[in-house]
């Protein structure tokens, strides 16, 4: 059965300024022993829609269907959801900071944890604790449980953080920018550490993140995210190489790159992500979309357009995409 | 062609928090920095957090004073210039900050803000007007933005501002501290690319300031490298990327992930150990030595002189064992 699958997943909020409707009916699935990147700009969606999956999106109506592991997650009872969230979906944060409370230590953090699932004695818990804590890589475990957040570094809390999501042996991992905040050599770290425990764990894991080398660096599969919408997914392969949809081939030709020939020219999308309370008609990227400056399609500017599969395994959200391809 | 910014062994130690009976040992953030900028082009300052390179930035347009060296701009020690004889230079040295939001007024017009420095260097309320609708342009905005307040901008669109008001007096040289790590991929090239056009047409002098080391390659011409408030490596740009001699560069350049899943797959990384170490307590010798792969008993007493690596070469690293 597949471990995580989303269909026509939307979510919309109220503002003081009119309803804001963030994510447009989005679908994706995730198998265990697979790594999803949800890649997009600020404004995309991508990480309201994985709040949306972890049902919470307090205040936020969320429609359609998010089944985990065969259970309906979208209007399911809170208990439900609450139990499978932290005990088979767990959750890593791009701010450790924030994420962990600062007057409990790290240990007490991971043992609360795991008893609020498991039960158990406070001393299995602490013994579990510790355990995980040596298996994300963190030095001397059984001393550093005893400490506070903020006597870890940057890197050592996102460590923190991915063992106290471990500590229940969840089957799905949901990473928002986990290494956003971390610097480039820590960051290599925990990228080598989620890979590898999702290999010896055989987890499904769906990482969002705004940069396209953490998705070629870890993704199978990818799901290119604007204005709120499905623009392009693919598998992470043939994205990179040849990207179908003009967002995507815009945004790898704006990205400089350190294996870029020496004086290539970044070429920048021009324009600005759109409003998400004034969204433009029809496709989201029309107004900065290269293919429909030169054309002006009306189809661009009818309706939203919907992933269409254009090759094996690949899903386009362009209208003009034969004509592109 | 002479330097138009010259630092010679800048130190900044910051005072340690005050202690039951005396003050703690000061935070060394930078120590024994020197390099030079000539005119026209840019010099990528790059590094990890902590590492010193925006105090650097800070004291090379006084926003903070220097404890130790020297900085000399056009030929003139600026280091210990009051704030009155510096006002004649501030129009010449220039910087742009990573939030651009921060940086502006928001009670302010952006005509307000961006006629401010004109108004400082005085002339007529016609020719700052004509001024200010000639930079705005400039900076690819339109005359009717000059009536907006910054808070009606998008992050992209609020950093062009920054941009028009700190080229509004003409600099020959302007310290960008992060200017585009807070912006959307899409909307960093565009700037990346104002910031390429403007050097071009105006012939000013970048200091880049930036932790992303793909946006350092793509619009420096020689590049700096810092670990723990020194230069561990500094070079023409397709030296220290092309072929790195410090240890740490290697592994800074080989820690950042490409944007291509099968180079990612065949790349050999070079994975550090832990993070970078606190500047209020450096490790002995070379600071570098702890976390190096090449480390030897020498590099952890001895800390390694910034020196040329070779014959042919201008590139220097601080390695007691550079990659050759």
């Amino acid at each position: 059965m597949t471990l995580l699958e989303v269909t026509d997943l939307a979510v919309e909020f109220d503002t003081a300024e009119g309803a804001v409707r963030a994510v447009k009916g989005i679908d994706f699935t995730v198998e265990r022993g697979r790594t999803l990147g949800i890649v997009g700009e600020s404004g995309s969606g991508k990480s309201v829609t994985s709040l949306a999956v972890m049902g919470l999106h307090r205040g936020a109506e969320v429609t359609g269907s998010v089944r985990f592991d065969g259970t309906e997650l979208i209007g399911a009872p809170e208990e439900t959801v609450r139990r499978l969230r932290g005990r088979r979906i767990a959750m890593v944060f791009q701010d450790a900071l924030t994420a962990l409370h600062p007057y409990f230590t790290i240990g007490d953090q991971i043992a609360e944890t795991y008893r609020e699932h498991h039960g158990g004695s406070r001393k299995t818990a602490w013994a579990r604790a510790v355990e995980v804590l040596g298996d994300v890589g963190i030095p001397g475990p059984a001393r550093r449980a005893g400490e506070y957040p903020h006597q870890f570094s940057g890197g050592m809390r996102q460590r923190a953080m991915i063992a106290l999501a471990l500590s229940c042996e969840p089957d799905l991992i949901i990473a928002d920018e986990p290494t956003t905040a971390l610097d480039v050599t820590v960051q290599a770290q925990v990228l080598e550490l989620l890979t590898r425990l999702q290999r010896e764990r055989g987890l499904g894991l769906v990482i969002i993140t705004h940069d396209l080398g953490v998705i070629a660096r870890v993704a199978d599969e990818v799901l290119v995210m604007y204005g709120g919408s499905a623009a392009e997914q693919a598998p992470a392969d043939s994205l990179f190489t040849a990207p179908r949809h003009p967002y995507t081939r815009g945004l790898l030709d704006s990205l400089p790159r350190l294996d870029a020939p020496e004086g290539d020219p970044l070429r920048a999308i021009p324009g600005s992500p759109p409003s998400l309370l004034a969204p433009p008609p029809g496709c989201a990227f029309h107004p900065r979309c290269p293919v429909y400056a030169e054309r002006k399609s009306p189809l661009c500017t009818a309706d939203r357009p919907l992933l269409r599969v254009v090759d094996e395994g690949r899903r386009s959200a362009c209208v003009l995409d034969e004509v592109n391809a | 062609m002479t330097a138009l910014l010259e630092v010679e062994d800048l130190g900044m130690t910051f005072p340690g928090p005050r202690g039951a009976l005396r003050r703690q040992a000061g935070v060394r953030a930078v120590d024994g920095v020197s390099f030079e900028v000539r005119p026209g082009e840019t010099l990528g300052l790059v590094g990890e957090s902590g590492c010193g390179k925006s105090t650097t930035g800070r004291m090379l347009v006084r926003l903070l004073d220097p404890t130790a060296g020297r900085v000399s701009f056009q030929g003139r020690d600026i280091t210990r210039t009051g704030q009155r004889e510096l006002r004649p230079l501030r129009s010449k040295l220039q910087m742009i900050f990573q939030d651009p939001f921060a940086s502006l007024n928001p009670r302010q017009t952006v005509q307000q803000i961006i006629a401010a420095p004109l108004r400082a260097q005085g002339g007529s309320a016609q020719t700052i007007h004509r001024e200010v609708r000639e930079l705005i342009s400039l900076v690819g905005l339109a005359p009717e933005h000059l009536e907006r307040y910054p808070h009606q901008f998008s992050g992209g669109q609020a950093q062009r501002i920054g941009i028009a008001r700190a080229l509004a007096t003409r600099p020959e040289l302007v310290v960008a501290d992060e200017p585009v790590s807070a912006l959307d991929v899409s909307i960093q090239a565009q700037i990346v690319g104002l910031l390429e056009r403007l050097q071009r047409e105006l012939g000013v002098a970048y200091v880049f300031i930036a932790h992303d080391l793909a946006v350092v390659r793509h619009i420096s011409h020689r590049v700096a490298v810092m670990y723990l408030g020194r230069i561990v490596e500094i070079g023409d740009r397709q030296e220290v990327y092309g072929s790195p001699a410090h240890p740490y560069t290697r592994a800074l350049l080989s820690a950042v992930p490409l944007p291509d899943p099968a180079a990612e797959r065949a790349r050999e990384r070079i994975v550090l150990l832990g993070d970078p170490p606190s500047p209020s307590s450096p490790p002995s010798g070379c600071t570098f030595h702890p976390r190096c792969p090449k480390a030897q008993e020498l590099c952890r007493t001895e800390p390694p002189l910034l020196q040329i690596t070779g014959p042919g070469t201008t590139r220097q690293a601080a390695c007691h064992f550079p990659e050759v």
